[in-house]
């Protein structure tokens, strides 16, 4: 069926199968390829882009269910240039290495911090439960995140 | 993985999706937030033929004050759930174990009427309905019907509704006052529940609704018994998995299952009555 | 002020935080264009015969391009290459597709083509593959015991017995325990744990004529094109490493999947790709550690050790790869950081019907730490005395270095008290023993465990170490560009190996481009493994860095009319000038201007061979066990790793976070479990236990500096350290928790149940 998604500010109208999850939408027929997958069962949180300004798995959610709705993903995070400041707390706190978990890790981080603007370290650890990262042992996310909520 | 195809229809009230349902039968699918559904598609555990999607189904959201009870529409997400004045006011045990429910990401998108509707025994949200004695609303071609939430949880992820009615509302008494404790065993934050306890105490009486002790959500009725003859919590927790037949698996034997299913009855009855 | 040892922010980040990196399923090149995708059919059995295979219900499902089993492969396209040539051939020569037999659940069968993934996975749903399951070895003693034969042409379970090899000491007619008054025996489970980098397998490829060009997530893409001729006689090829989204030991060898790839490139004539699912990743690949251990212990009664004896039983899973080698490296580093008079070690690698043991950040190492560490607590407690203490006592002191060890392993440096003294101090060790008598005395539900480990391990090993590539290239605008051999994969090269260029060439590291993962580009390497980048890769870099600098002052002393004797390059500046009249000079830019005019190309390359290192450290976890349902948390952890000089502390501690919370998992959370029958059970992150934010706590990490003689840049491997140290010190912890109830061992993961069972049990 044809859907249309407004994505980091511009619509796109599609034909998809109804099958295709919005990772694949986002990746294969957007080409934004920023948002990566890194698991099958909703865990990892690799693949978590908003919509309609909330963090979501993309790999949950099938992409005729983001049809007329709003989504953001690493690649529309910056504003002109500039990044975003929970991106420019990652690069300064060395919050990633591989970087696989990382736009979802950021994505995550971002409506975290809108929700909750001034959390307890702990509420950043259970905030981000969802979000597996192997390189950072999550250290220097947390401090990013915390940084950001300053 | 990819899910197996389907057939998708998109239902934009109840009574579009409860003709899709008539129609499809056996066949059909509810998709809610689909985060029961959607991972068991993509290994092909499920393979639905079709699937009605009624996310959009606007009707469903919503957290009323109606008097004497809470309505919650089946549709409301949980992150909706989780951060409502109302529902932190006059339930805010229902608040509390919303909050365990996944991870952010899940709460945004999944439903309290697909978590409930699922029936999975290891979910959270069911102990907190048998713990208040909820009453389920569902929709069928004949109209609605009222279930009691003791009649509402059949078998391993089984229900009463019937192929083709939808649940639409949860109906929780009012609680402001009441004593309550949420309590969840788990290996990781985002774990399902090894076994988890809800409790509620008010006027000596107790609602204790246990997660992952059975087949399905389960209530701990020989403690609530207790509670209710005036044993004290540590009593009282002492016959929490009398009556439950909890499985065995990778994270917990029948035996520490009970044990745990004792050790955090008394621990939530402690924390509701203190 | 150089540049070395500063916090420098990476290159790597501005892409991966704005657009993501590029991994390979991210690779859109035009010549990959119309690509078929694989799905592979894998064994649903542990052990079986595979008596048939249906394909014609798939054959004709649409999109299908072919389907291939065994039977399709042909002859010339060999097996899988061995990665170490140390064992029987049907156990090591691993068929592309399970041929005949499938030996583990997971084992790919049947590879279906078709044109897009939807389509592959669709068709693969319909391949009926029969199967006449044959009796299982899943446990590793059990496998010893050689109860069910796996390789019936073998006849034992056994690969290889290590003191045979003459790689292990063997165990020996004298008793070596005889004059100890204290001896004590105990058997260790170290399990399966999966290395799950968060981006799994992926492969492109396509041939150009008679060249492969193949993508692929790897971390040794000179490894990988080493190995294509052992399946591929005479083959050409080009094999490109995009952005890799972690590996941690997983991603060293070529695996029958992305092996099988070219021939079905071939075979189909169209571009082709396979990315796995996590489930595959989980099952299809492989796992790390698994050995079941003895350690026997002896000494006097004031604490001196004075045997120490090791037995391994290695788990090789159902084909000897890497893991297979690694009891190996348990046996070199058997000993730890103790003079320890009399040491044996016995090792033996087995295969089960499980996935093939793998490398996994730390690889035969930990294994060696975690036996001997907890040797050294049941021994400690034996005698009554302070595991602590203990440790001291019999630490190989600071003077001692270089030391070889009795069974001959050469540690180069090391300041092993001091690294304990530090991590205990950070940790406020006396206020914590303090806090456990409190809670002890109020008999307290939440119990308080200090547990602490002190480690060294062998990077870049085995002995006598190895070697890494590197050409340093100026380019005419007087730019500089580093083509090096190993591979970073999260560690960072782009910017520590600019550094280490920068500090000799005096330029900006903006100015320099380190160019890696493609063999077209790169005409040789090795790899980024056994934390050995820094230390070979980078001293390769700064051998060539010294050359080329040395090339350019002789072109400065043309333009300076002087002699090359007299011209220096201020590294501070990137200037040229004769010494002592810096107000005179030629920059980088002149340089290179002057040699592209004379037609000079100021370029270097060269191996760098250097001999390992042994890192070291002292780990101090604290645990709390809630002992009415055994449930642990670590609300502190504090270590003193030494990685000899420090480049730059981010990537350093980077690294160090990332093996601790690894290690930590490994202890609490994390373990690859297959049933009785050989089906995974722990095959996607809902159900294995990948450690998150929510269950640890902020590291405190001491800093500790003993460079290596071994290379010039003084640095030895971190990767691994903080996997090392973090394992044992928690499993000491939990049940130094419990010691007051008599509990003096519990293996790991320290499961609430396991624990809940040993408190009921004391």
């Amino acid at each position: 069926m044809e859907i249309s998604v407004k994505i980091n500010g511009e619509e796109h109208r599609q034909e998809v199968e109804p099958r295709t999850l919005l990772v694949h939408f986002l990746r294969d027929q957007i080409g934004l390829t920023g948002t990566n997958i890194g698991c099958d069962t909703s865990s990892c949180g690799a693949c978590t882009v908003h919509v309609n300004g909330e963090s979501v798995k993309s790999c949950t959610m099938f992409a005729v269910q983001a049809d007329g709705e709003e989504v953001l993903t690493i690649e529309g995070l910056a504003s002109n240039g500039e990044l975003h400041p929970m991106q420019e707390a990652f690069r300064q706190c060395h919050a990633l290495q591989c970087g696989y978990c990382t736009p979802g890790m950021v994505m995550a981080s971002v409506s975290l911090i809108q929700e909750n603007p001034n959390p307890t370290e702990a509420e950043v650890r259970e905030g981000l439960e969802g979000n597996l990262c192997r390189c950072t042992g999550y250290h220097n996310i947390v401090k990013a995140v915390m940084e950001v909520a300053k | 993985m990819i899910p197996a195809a389907f057939e998708y229809i998109r239902a934009d009230s109840a009574d579009a999706a409860l003709a899709a349902l008539a129609e499809h039968g056996d066949e059909a699918k509810l998709l809610a937030g689909g985060h029961s559904l959607i991972p068991l598609m993509r290994f092909r555990l499920a393979r639905p033929e079709v699937i009605v999607d009624v996310g959009r189904v606007d009707d469903l959201k919503y957290i009323n004050d109606a008097g004497d009870h809470l309505a919650i529409g089946a549709l409301t997400r949980h992150s909706d759930v989780e951060t409502s004045d109302l529902v932190k006011a006059e339930a805010p045990l229902l608040s509390a174990a919303t909050s365990y429910v996944g991870d952010p990401q899940v709460r945004h998108r999944g439903t309290i009427g697909g978590s409930v509707a699922h029936g999975d025994p290891a979910s959270d949200i069911p102990s907190v309905l048998l713990a208040f004695r909820a009453t389920l609303i569902a929709q069928g071609p004949g109209g609605t019907r009222e279930i009691p939430v003791d009649d509402f949880f059949q078998g391993f992820l089984e229900t009463d509704l019937a192929p083709d009615e939808i649940l639409t509302e949860i109906r929780l008494p009012k609680a402001a006052g009441a004593g309550w404790s949420f309590q969840k065993f788990n290996r990781r934050a985002q774990d399902w529940a090894i076994v988890g306890v809800s409790a509620l105490v008010q006027n000596g009486t107790a609602g204790i609704g246990l997660v992952n002790m059975d087949s399905t959500p389960v209530r701990a009725a020989a403690a609530e018994a207790a509670v209710a003859s005036g044993a004290s919590p540590a009593e009282a927790a002492e016959s929490a998995a009398i009556g439950c037949e909890p499985t065995s698996d990778l994270n917990a034997s029948v035996e520490y299952r009970q044990h745990l299913a004792r050790v955090l009855t008394r621990r939530a009855l402690e924390e509701a009555t203190a | 002020m150089s540049i070395m040892g500063t916090r420098v922010l990476r290159k790597e980040d501005p892409k991966f935080l704005t657009e993501g990196a590029t991994y390979t399923a991210d690779v859109r090149d035009p010549r990959l264009e119309g690509a078929a995708h694989v799905h592979f059919v894998r064994s649903t059995f542990a052990h079986a015969k595979i008596t048939s295979i249906d394909i014609s219900d798939a054959a004709s499902m649409p999109g299908v391009l072919g389907i291939c089993t065994a039977d399709d492969i042909p002859e010339d396209v060999g097996t899988v290459p061995a990665a170490v040539p140390l064992f029987p051939p049907s156990m090591m020569n691993r068929p592309l597709l399970a041929t005949g037999t499938a030996r583990f659940v997971g084992e790919p069968v049947v590879a279906v083509v078709a044109e897009t993934p939807t389509q592959a996975a669709d068709a693969a749903d319909m391949v009926f593959v029969d199967y006449e399951p044959l009796p299982v070895a899943i446990d590793i003693e059990d496998a010893n015991a050689d109860n069910n034969i796996i390789f019936d042409d073998v006849g034992t379970n056994t690969a290889v017995d290590f003191a045979m090899m003459g790689m292990a000491t063997g165990i020996g007619e004298e008793d070596i325990f005889a004059d100890c008054d204290v001896v004590v025996k105990q058997r260790i489970i170290n399990h399966k744990t999966a290395p799950a980098p968060l981006e799994g397998r992926s492969v492109a490829c396509v041939w150009e004529g008679e060249k492969l060009i193949i993508w692929l997530s790897s971390q040794a893409p000179h490894g990988f094109k080493g190995a294509l001729p052992g399946v591929y006689e005479g083959i050409d090829c080009q094999v490109i490493c995009p952005d890799v989204g972690g590996g941690f030991g997983q991603k060293i060898g070529g695996t029958p999947e992305e092996l099988i790839m070219p021939h079905l490139s071939r075979v189909y004539n169209r571009p082709m790709r396979w990315t796995e699912t996590r489930t595959e990743n989980f099952i299809g690949i492989g796992h790390g550690r698994a050995q079941v251990q003895y350690a026997t212990i002896g000494g006097s009664s004031d604490g001196e050790i004075q045997s120490y004896r090791l037995e391994v039983i290695g788990d090789s899973g159902a084909y000897c790869g890497l893991g297979a080698f690694l009891p190996f490296f348990t046996h070199i580093m058997a000993a730890g950081v103790y003079k320890i008079p009399k040491i044996e070690t016995a090792a033996k690698s087995v295969v089960t019907n499980t996935a093939p043991v793998l490398a996994y950040r730390g690889a035969g190492r930990p294994e060696a730490t975690a036996a001997i560490e907890r040797a050294i607590d049941i021994f400690a407690a034996e005698c009554g005395l302070s595991a602590v203490e203990v440790r001291r006592k019999n630490l190989i002191p600071a003077d001692a270095f270089p030391y070889t060890t009795p069974h001959g392993t050469e540690y180069d440096s090391g300041a092993y008290e001091t690294s304990l003294d530090k991590a205990l101090e950070a940790a406020d060790y006396q206020a914590l023993l303090a806090e456990q008598a409190a809670r002890r005395e109020r008999g307290d539900r939440i119990q308080l465990g200090i547990g602490v480990s002190v480690y060294v391990e062998i990077t870049g090993g085995p002995a006598p170490g190895g070697a890494e590539f590197a050409r340093v290239h100026i380019t005419p605008e007087g730019k500089a560009q580093i083509f090096s051999g190993a591979f970073s994969h999260g560690q960072s090269h782009a910017t520590t190996f600019a550094m280490v260029a920068a500090d000799q060439l005096g330029m900006s590291i903006d100015d320099i481009e380190v160019v890696q993962g493609d063999t077209d580009k790169v005409p040789e390497g090795t790899g980024t493994f056994a934390s050995r980048s820094l230390q070979f890769g980078g001293s390769a870099v700064y051998d060539s860095s010294r050359e080329v600098a040395n090339q350019a002052r002789e072109i400065a002393a043309k333009l300076l009319e002087a002699d090359a004797e007299d011209v220096v390059l201020d590294t501070s500046t990137g200037a040229f000038h004769v010494q002592g009249t810096p107000a005179v000079s030629k920059s980088w830019a002149d340089v290179a201007a002057a040699a592209a005019n004379d037609g000079v190309t100021l370029q270097h390359e060269g191996s760098h061979n250097a001999n390992c290192s042994y890192p070291f450290g002292a780990h101090v976890v604290v645990a709390e066990v809630d002992t009415e349902t055994g449930e642990v948390t670590v609300p502190k952890i504090v270590t003193c790793d030494d990685s000899g000089t420090i480049l730059n502390p981010n990537i350093i501690e980077g690294q160090r976070h990332g093996g601790i919370a690894q290690g930590i998992a490994q202890a609490l959370t994390e373990e690859f479990v297959y049933d009785e029958d050989g089906n995974p059970v722990t095959s996607n992150f809902a159900d294995y236990g990948f450690i998150s934010a929510a269950e640890l706590p902020s590291f405190t990490l001491v800093p500790l500096e003993t460079p290596t003689p071994n290379n010039p840049l003084g640095a030895k491997g971190i990767g691994e350290s903080g996997a090392i140290g973090s394992t044992p010190a928690l499993q000491s912890a939990v049940v130094n928790a419990l010691s007051h109830l008599g509990i003096r061992h519990i293996d790991i993961p320290l499961s609430p149940e396991r624990v809940w069972s040993a408190i009921s049990d004391s």
